[in-house]
């Protein structure tokens, strides 16, 4: 059997900025930007779990913002900072754990790792836009994606515990105050 | 336990941080739907819209002319065998059904896979099988295990009369009715269960590719079963099993769905062997809800005998189990009536017993073991009968377990099984402490006094791990799933690769295994590494299934080890001049048990690859040894005890958990941390059972559920913190002492959840058997109440 000479129609070069790289794609303008972010781009770090905006495994930044990868159009992303998970690791080629990272390690809040990327984002937005979010706030974030392995406690011990070092390693207003 | 034949690690027992994780959490994992081949086409499967009926015909011009389509297939296109699963017992007992790959005359449920389209990307192929033509005679369905039963229901499969793939009476002690007739008190609970999914967040999925210089058809497939993947596409493709390899790239979950065969992962690998390119297939979630399998549809009535003591004189089973249009295989539609049947009596002494147990066919995609298989619903059963006694006799429901947990090991059961030692009454006494410690007795005084209502409940449980072959074949299956096997190989540099015939898919086996092959020769931790998951590097093995990897794969692969450590012993002793024992392995190096020399793994590796000549007398050269294990006599049982503290709201109906405590035994645990996740995923599975998922079907055999919308997973919102205590009863026979962890959490947590609910409602007067139960139930009993 031959292959048909497929150009699907409509499709359009995209200009998408990744992880703070310029990307360009020839994609379909009903192509999902998770499919985008993981077929075209081989960034497969970000998962699909529903493809209907429930699990959260897709979630991406977004502008610093968590969104569901599987719910935008790649076309709609285009002008916006996306971050995904592969741009969380640190050291020269990205292998080595951020905090946020070794803390989910270190409370065992993964387990097959299929949605922990969708966490790790939520939480990165989460705690870039409330750093001092208490552990029921957390949960309740949390709670927006969904995971089959953990029972959801050591997510919210190690996004809580991140949080606090990260509080921890951040001088307070009074304290910058008295340096001042 | 052997003996330690030399090595010093200790890295056995303490919870180090997982091997897996850094791919993990960076984005480097891989999996299947990452793989990515040159000239890759992908698959959409037509499937069934109704229900019952016969395929009239099915017309895939159309779908062969949309955009992007490169062909599709049907039944008679790819002229594939069926998958059958077996069990060797008479037909009286036992029908088996053929399930073909794709459907050909006949449809048994909606979303049963017809043709297969593959395109050369997936938005074109779900194009295509938009425009397949399909037209369907449409039979009455049959959705209830009580119609499928009923005389002159319509039948699933011609050959299965009265809808029964399954009728055995395993269990009947002599004079068991006048136990009855003569007790004390008798209570009986009626008990159904909703159909549940598995739901790993990972569908399954599937990339198919032949290898013109291997000669073989590479399968990348999220299997928890890689060699019975290999077995079953061999058969229906007719290639020598030689011909087909499994790969399994890293597994976001499986909890049972996906340890039998499907039919998709061999269409797919038809379709790419007809067009001589890799294909892929990514379930997407309404598939995975509707199609794929699912589990925990049962019917029980029970009823249980007891003394004025509170005594259990006898248990009279009569399990049916809606296992829906066909046999998974390997286990059959046998694997959860089988499994009640058997294993009912559970942590209680029992002198007289009777069970009957079914499976029926109905026209529902089919079941799978998931997670716990049965153990959830029966000892939801009888957690409920001790409950009913307790009421019945005006004893406290701990007291009357008290009486008859089983306290002396070895126990053998009226079901003819022997239990090695547990803990039963230590983790129930320490459970109950810790609730009555911490004030929760006092609060639900205080809180009956405001009108409020909060009840306590409790299960208690074992769990048969580590199943060996004896177990299985006991059950009569065809396919005897007992062994595993191991190798260890150290390379040059003294690093070692462990290979296992288990097949973790979230479990953190590369950490724990490595753990055990690391203590075992004195390596540390990171010289090890785990391989699982390809048919080539292992003769065979049986996955990952039954809470067996630990005792049964851990146990080869310690054997493994131990035999490359006496060759490692051997070869350091007769470089000194000494007797091999007194030669210890490690701590990080091979030491003169006097502490006067030492020589590192890497060096003695040199040798024995590099400067054979150096090697002693009848030494063979290299450094591998293989090792197989196979479960011993009924297995090795882990138990528990769970305790839940709920209140009750008026109005919503919400069951709130306000505390979970999880006392757990699985003997030697070989990181406790890793141990504690199972305990805590596994209990947030049964609370999914207990209160929110459920797939019904209509009439018509539509399911209720083809997304999350319909289909009520819970979030950490729902699911409470747990705290885990642990108590260790070492196994006597495996070679850590380890016993399985895997499925413990679910299987006491649907049981705990309702009778804590049950306490609650006590003032009402209702009492509740099913699961999952609903908001509105609860809010109508105690709206009746007030």
């Amino acid at each position: 059997m031959t292959e048909t000479t497929h150009r699907p129609a409509g499709q359009q070069l995209l200009g998408l900025t990744v992880n703070g790289e310029r990307r360009e794609v020839l994609a379909e303008s009903r192509r999902t930007l998770v499919d985008v972010l993981r077929h075209d781009l081989g960034l497969t770090g970000t998962h699909v779990g529903c493809e209907h905006g429930i699990c959260g495994a897709c979630t991406v930044l977004v502008d610093g913002a968590p969104a569901r990868a599987c719910l935008m159009f790649a076309a709609q992303a285009e002008g916006c900072e996306i971050r995904t998970v592969e741009a969380l690791g640190e050291g020269p080629d990205g292998r080595e754990l951020g905090d946020l990272q070794q803390a989910f390690t270190e409370h065992h809040a993964l387990q097959c790792g299929f949605c922990t990327p969708g966490f790790l984002m939520l939480a990165e937005g989460l705690l870039s836009e409330r750093p001092d979010a208490t552990k029921e706030e957390i949960r309740e974030v949390v709670a927006a994606n969904l995971c089959r392995c953990t029972g959801y406690q050591t997510i919210v011990e190690a996004v809580d515990a991140c949080a606090a070092r990260r509080r921890a390693a951040t001088p307070t207003p009074s304290e910058e105050d008295s340096c001042s | 336990m052997s003996g330690r034949p030399g090595g010093t690690g200790r890295l056995v027992g303490t919870s180090v941080r997982r091997q897996e994780d850094p791919r993990l959490l960076t984005g480097r994992g891989r999996f299947t739907d990452d793989v990515h081949l040159p000239g890759m086409l992908y698959a959409h499967f037509v499937r069934s819209t109704v229900a019952s009926g016969s395929v009239v015909s099915l017309d895939l011009s159309a779908v062969r002319e949309v955009p992007g389509v490169v062909a599709a297939f049907d039944a008679a296109d790819l002229g594939l065998g069926d998958i059958t699963a077996r069990l060797d017992r008479p037909a009286g007992e036992f029908v088996p059904t053929a399930m073909p790959v794709l459907a050909r005359d006949r449809v048994r449920f909606a979303g049963e896979p017809l043709a297969v389209v593959v395109a050369r990307d997936p938005y074109a192929a779900e194009d295509g099988t938009e425009a397949a033509k399909v037209v369907h005679d449409t039979r009455p369905a049959v959705t209830r295990d009580t119609q499928a039963l009923a005389p002159g229901a319509p039948l699933v499969h011609d050959a299965a009369a009265a809808n029964t793939l399954l009728d055995v009476t395993m269990f009947a002690t002599e004079g068991i009715d006048s136990v009855f007739d003569r007790a004390h008190c008798v209570v009986d609970v009626e008990t159904r269960t909703g159909r549940q999914n598995a739901l790993p967040l990972e569908t399954r999925g599937a990339v198919a590719a032949w290898d013109d210089r291997d000669r073989q058809l590479v399968l990348h497939t999220s299997t928890q079963v890689p060699h019975q993947v290999r077995t079953v596409a061999a058969r229906c493709l007719g290639l020598d099993e030689r011909a087909v390899r499994v790969l399994v790239p890293d597994m976001g979950g499986g909890f049972g769905l996906k340890c039998v065969v499907g039919r998709e992962e061999i269409a797919v690998a038809a379709a790419a062997l007809r067009l001589g390119r890799p294909v892929k297939w990514t379930e997407d979630r309404k598939e995975a809800l509707t199609a794929s399998f699912l589990a925990r549809e049962q019917h029980y009535r029970v009823r249980a005998a007891f003394d004025a003591e509170g005594r259990m004189l006898g248990l009279d089973a009569d399990i049916v189990c809606d296992m829906g249009a066909y046999s998974c295989y390997p286990f059959t539609a046998g694997i959860e009536p089988l499994m009640a049947a058997a294993e009912m009596p559970g942590v209680y002494r029992l002198p007289a017993y009777r069970a009957r147990a079914r499976a029926v066919t109905t026209n529902k995609a089919p079941s799978a073991p998931y997670r716990g298989v049965s153990r959830p619903q029966f000892v939801l059963v009888v957690e409920r009968l001790f409950e009913r006694a307790a009421r019945e006799l005006g004893l406290d429901p701990v007291e009357i377990r008290r009486r008859n947990l089983i306290t002396e090991f070895p126990y053998t059961g009226v079901n003819n099984i022997t239990y090695d030692p547990g803990s039963y009454r230590e983790s129930l006494d320490l459970c109950e402490r810790t609730l009555r410690e911490e004030g929760w007795y006092a609060a639900r005084d205080t809180a009956a006094a405001e009108g409020r209502h909060l009840g306590i409940g409790y299960a208690c449980f074992s769990e048969r791990t580590g199943y060996g072959s004896a177990a299985f074949a006991q059950r009569k299956m065809e396919v005897v799933p007992g062994f595993d096997l191991a190798e260890v190989r150290m390379d040059t540099s003294g690093a070692l690769t462990v290979t296992s015939g288990t097949m973790s898919h979230g479990q953190s086996h590369e950490t724990t295994m490595a753990q055990i092959a690391a203590d075992e020769l004195g390596l540390p931790l990171e010289k090890v590494r785990l391989h699982q998951g390809d048919t080539e590097r292992v003769a065979y093995g049986w996955g990952t299934f039954a809470s067996r990897s630990i005792a049964v794969g851990g146990s080869a692969v310690r054997r493994a080890a131990a035999e490359l450590g006496r060759k490692l012993r051997h070869l350091a002793a007769a470089r000194w001049g000494v007797p091999p024992d007194e030669v210890v392995l490690g701590p990080g190096a091979v030491r003169r048990a006097d502490g006067t020399a030492e020589l590192s793994h890497t060096e003695l590796a040199r040798i024995a690859y590099l400067a054979t000549h150096l090697l002693p007398e009848g030494m063979e050269p290299g450094l591998t040894a293989t090792a197989s294990f196979d479960g011993v006599g009924d297995g090795t049982f882990s138990n528990a005890t769970h305790g839940v503290v709920v209140e009750l709201h008026e109005g919503t109906g919400q069951v709130e958990i306000l505390r979970y405590v999880c006392v757990e035994d699985c003997g030697v645990a070989v990181n406790p941390q890793v141990v504690e996740g199972q305990c805590r995923g596994g209990i947030a599975q049964g609370i999914a059972g207990a209160l929110f998922e459920e797939i019904t079907y209509d009439a018509q055999g539509e399911p209720s559920a083809t997304g999350f919308m319909d289909y009520k997973v819970p979030t950490a919102l729902e699911i409470p913190d747990v705290t885990v205590r642990h108590l260790e009863t070492p196994c006597a026979f495996t070679e850590t002492g380890a016993k399985g962890a895997g499925e413990g959490g679910t299987i006491g947590a649907p049981a705990a959840v309702l009778n804590a609910v049950n306490d609650a409602l006590r003032p009402t007067g209702v009492e509740l058997n099913d699961i999952p139960v609903t908001p509105q139930t609860i809010a109508h009993a105690l709206e009746q109440h007030s």
